[in-house]
């Protein structure tokens, strides 16, 4: 490994120079001339409501309205795990914000004009805004055909209920666990609902053409997902896969919430009602809070098991989750925490329950971590709590139960290699544990808090990734593939990969953006497992594109292709040592022969990845049997806190964090990734603040009443730290590092607030406001009045249910 | 009803008609066809619109583009037309961006507070690109890239 050239290494970003100088085009740069329409959305004002009719007459009539859609023209359903979402609906809305028709119009003003004019009239019905009450067997019911909806096999909906799936874990004896243990805690942690606030706000425009023919432009981490979730919703109007071209140039930020598909159906669905002519759908920044996806919200109720010597002996984790009016993708998220709510720890007894609940919120979905922040909060807050009850350091705790390579993971399956032993030592010692630190401010004092993580790509067991590679005249080479580069790095990381096993510098290599009528196929940029699994693909070109140069090299000039390598852009041998051939000189136009013919021509070649291993078969009751995960990515990081014990405001002093990425392949874009991370995690712990009021209206959709992090908000220090044990299948012993490194941030600063002034914070975010209330004696909970960002109004630990009330279905 | 204006962007003479209602991110982006400000929030908060007018970081989306009536625009096109200028170059060494979205802005906010200020302290750059938000990349490695900057030139003078 020590004479990779190309890999390891931390060029440039290839994208760096269109971003800096302007040219980097996203969608909306797009220009579609004179012909473009524009679209408005008419929305509910209701979180839960029957549509008895819609008067489009008086908007028709507004000159420069070419046409209004509702779910009449247009009934069809959607979704990428469970199609539940409409595109317009039809007989119910299910949130605040939800659309039920949309204006046409030649420009944005007169389409907002007329949306006003679209006469709608509802039968309110009561939200389903509470957990409690959304699992009662009397309960209102948010999807009252849920028993019908085609879903993929690895769910469970209930019919007759509100929950949409329900993950059961089991392993070992669960009883038995929890009778070995010495010291039992239990405790709920509750988790608000979060906004994934990239900075481009989501945008697609779409045309389908006099032929037939529908081409969309889509700010988008999913244009093949996006194409055949929408195949199968135009299936009835007579679109097959072949009809559709999704084309995605720049994404202004992803984070989960440009995946699969949302208020693209939109689109789609307008632009079929006006053909031949392009359609703009541009969401406004509250739109992008409440009618893409949201973060979903989520009670955890832990119950922990241990010895006296700090072996864990059981855990049961009961998660229900606020999911919102649509879980189409949102379930998945449910899912993967079911299988995974263990966190990197060596248990051998464990019980988990992971519920998926629809409620009238907006829809639930990807962001980055997947569920495993949400669920990291509570475990690792425990974690800590556990060590103290047993009189054992924190991070000993976590050393001694730190799950390793080979170990059985709570679905049956073994552990990958892993770094955690190490990532904990490394974190440990670059934030001085055990050194506490005293402020010279008397008001301020300072604590440290720890926590580890894990986290698995969820993804189908065939989510595969493909590479297209072709060269040019003068040695360069394109590669066509369909990840999306959503500012990671992506591009860049490819072109190391196909670099280091074609002897090409980066320099002459194109990575393109997607087109699905042209790139390679890629299931999603989702998971961090393009690094890992488009890796493979891009490897796997480039490997074939070198046999086809070696063969082409063994037929002209009679040179053995065993004997042949490539180096500086030259093909080589090793048993002729004057023997080099340029790759301009053959790789289009062939090798010429004594006789004067050419042999061979373009040189081009694909490569294809599936993770054959993997299986979503398993018991329902145990989810045993399957092997439902490729590999968990490992890591642990550390912050060191400032808190003014009269405002509650908080400083992050420094924060480090360790990410195992089996290999970097660009050190430098992993360390984007962690500081990116940790500024992205503390974000949601410290400074953003979701509400809701009481008839599941969202109150603060704009950047003024939701904070996100500024410039000034940033740790003083941050430091990254890279842990490399292997992958043994990925490309060259990658796997993926980018969500991962904002999962820990919540429980490390819970943690430091402990450590700091004594106080346990159960719920999220941990605001100035409320640790300045806390420590005043005063409960937040009695003060914070009646706005919520949670999906209940009471106080969590009155919430006891868990398995047991929602069992009864 | 619409009005004549005429503004300098980026060194050149442009004279258009504009509604008084008309913002001027808007008819930067679709009358002038200057794609670099970009549509983040239509309210000030983000910075991704961010032009100098005269010289001074303005978000366009809260601007009048009859405001803008003979006063002097710069748009990241005009500051890329010859050449990358020291910050870009720097930026673009640092990896200073993840996605991109927040460059334009980000570029011009760092662009005049070199001008104003060519050796920058961490703490005064933090504070000039306060209001640019990015989503992406923890801010450290435009900070950095800025600093970076201001070093260079302290060293020349």
């Amino acid at each position: 490994m020590s004479s990779l050239k190309f890999v390891g290494q931390s060029p440039e970003r290839i994208d760096g120079l269109e971003k800096v100088t302007g040219a980097a085009t996203y969608v909306d740069d797009i220009d579609f001339g004179a012909r473009l329409l524009h679209a408005e959305v008419v929305e509910t004002p209701y979180a839960h409501a029957l549509i008895k009719s819609i008067d489009t007459s008086a908007a028709e009539k507004v000159p420069g309205v070419v046409r209004v859609v509702t779910g009449k023209d247009f009934p069809y359903r959607f979704g990428l795990y469970m199609q539940d979402r409409f595109s317009f609906p039809t007989d119910r809305v299910r949130f605040v914000g939800e659309q039920v028709a949309a204006v046409v119009a030649r420009d944005a003003k007169t389409a907002k004009r007329a949306a006003k004019l679209v006469k709608v009239v509802y039968q309110e019905l009561e939200p389903v805004l509470d957990l409690t009450k959304a699992l009662r067997d009397d309960a209102v019911l948010v999807h009252p055909d849920l028993g019908n909806y085609t879903r993929c096999p690895w769910f469970f909906p209930q019919a007759g209920t509100n929950i949409a799936h329900w993950r059961k874990t089991r392993k070992g004896d669960i009883e038995k666990g929890f009778k070995e243990a010495d010291v039992i805690l239990e405790d709920t942690y509750t988790v608000p609902r979060y906004s994934h606030c990239a900075i481009e706000p989501h945008v697609i425009v779409g045309l389908y053409d006099l032929s037939g023919r529908l081409t969309l432009w889509s700010a988008s981490q999913s244009p093949y997902t996006q194409r055949h979730v929408l195949a199968q919703a135009l299936a009835p109007l007579g679109l097959s896969h072949k009809d559709i071209r999704v084309v995605t140039p720049y994404v202004g930020g992803g984070f989960g919430g440009k995946a699969g598909v949302s208020m693209e159906i939109i689109g789609a669905a307008l632009v079929m009602m006006v053909k031949g002519q392009p359609v703009k759908v541009r969401w406004s920044r509250a739109q992008e809070f409440y009618n893409t996806y949201q973060r979903q919200g989520v009670i955890a109720r832990i119950k922990l098991g241990a010895k006296k010597d700090g072996t864990i002996t059981a855990i049961e984790h009961s998660l229900h989750w606020d999911a919102g009016g649509y879980v189409e993708y949102g379930a998945n998220v449910v899912n993967a925490v079911g299988l995974s709510a263990t966190g990197p720890y060596r248990i051998p007894n464990v019980k988990i329950d992971s519920v998926c609940v629809y409620t009238n919120l907006p829809p639930s979905g990807p962001y980055r971590g997947f569920g495993y922040s949400e669920f990291h909060f509570g475990l690792e807050s425990h974690m800590t709590r556990m060590a103290h009850k047993l009189g054992m350091d924190p991070v000993d705790f976590r050393r001694k139960n730190a799950i390793r390579e080979g170990d059985t993971l709570a679905y049956g399956a073994k552990m990958n290699p892993c770094g955690l032993q190490e990532s904990i030592d490394r974190v440990a010692a670059e934030i001085g544990w055990g050194k506490k630190e005293v402020s010279k401010d008397p008001n301020k004092v300072i604590g440290k808090g720890f926590a580890c993580f894990w986290k698995a790509p969820a993804m189908p067991p065939n989510a595969a990734s493909a590479a297209f590679l072709k060269f040019n005249e003068d040695g360069s080479l394109n590669i066509g593939v369909s990840g999306m580069e959503i500012g990671q790095g992506y591009m860049t990381v490819m072109a190391q990969i196909a670099a280091e096993i074609l002897m090409v510098p980066i320099e002459k290599i194109r990575v393109e953006l997607p087109d699905t009528d042209r790139n390679a196929y890629e299931w999603q940029t989702v998971g961090s497992h393009v690094t890992w699994g488009c890796g493979n693909a891009v490897k796997a070109a480039a490997l074939d594109v070198r046999a086809k140069m070696f063969e082409v090299v063994e037929r002209a000039l009679g040179i053995a292709r065993d004997t042949l390598y490539l180096e500086d852009e030259k093909v080589k041998c090793r048993t002729r040592a004057d023997f080099e051939l340029p790759l301009r000189d053959f790789v289009i136009n062939g090798i010429q022969t004594s006789h004067g013919n050419f042999i061979g021509g373009p040189i081009l070649g694909s490569g294809v990845f599936m993770p054959e291993f993997t299986s979503a078969l398993s018991d329902p009751e145990t989810s045993q049997g399957g092997h439902p995960n490729v590999h968990y990515t490992v890591g642990a990081a550390a912050v060191t806190l400032e808190i003014d014990k009269q405002t509650g405001k908080m400083r992050v002093l420094k924060a480090t964090l360790a990410v195992d990425a089996g290999k970097a392949i660009n050190p430098r874009l992993v360390n984007g990734q962690i500081v990116g991370g940790i500024v992205q995690g503390l974000a949601t712990v410290l400074y953003e603040d979701i509400r809701f009021d009481l008839r599941g209206k969202l109150v603060n959709a704009n950047f003024t009443d939701y904070k996100i992090p500024t410039s000034m908000d940033v740790p003083l220090e941050m430091v990254p730290i890279i842990v490399e044990v292997a992958q043994p299948d990925g490309p060259f012993g990658a796997r993926g590092a980018a969500e991962h490194t904002m999962i820990p941030a919540a429980a490390m600063v819970a943690n430091a607030v402990e450590d700091a002034v004594g106080l346990r914070m159960k719920t999220m975010p941990i605001t100035a406001e409320k640790v300045a209330l806390e420590l005043q004696g005063i409960p937040y909970e009695d003060v914070k009045g009646s706005y919520t960002g949670f999906c209940f109004a009471g106080h969590p630990d009155a919430y006891k249910f868990h398995t047991k009330s929602a069992a009864k279905k | 009803m619409t009005k004549r204006i005429t503004v300098t962007l980026n060194n050149e003479l442009r004279s258009l008609d504009v509604e008084p209602s008309d913002v001027l991110l808007d008819i930067l982006r679709e009358t002038l066809g200057v794609k670099s400000p970009k549509i983040g929030c239509e309210r000030g908060d983000c910075g991704a619109c961010t032009v100098l007018l005269d010289g001074k970081t303005v978000r366009t989306c809260l601007i009048l583009a009859i405001e803008a009536d003979g006063h002097e625009i710069t748009t990241l096109e005009g500051l890329s037309r010859s050449g990358l200028t020291p910050v870009q170059q720097s930026l673009l060494k640092h990896n200073s961006f993840q996605c991109g979205f927040c460059a334009p802005g980000m570029v011009l906010s760092a662009t005049e507070l070199l001008g104003k200020n060519p050796t920058p302290s961490k703490d005064e750059v933090k504070e000039a690109i306060s209001g640019n938000l990015c989503r992406c990349t923890g801010y450290e490695p435009i900070i950095d890239a800025v600093v970076a900057v201001g070093k260079k030139a302290g060293k020349r003078a």
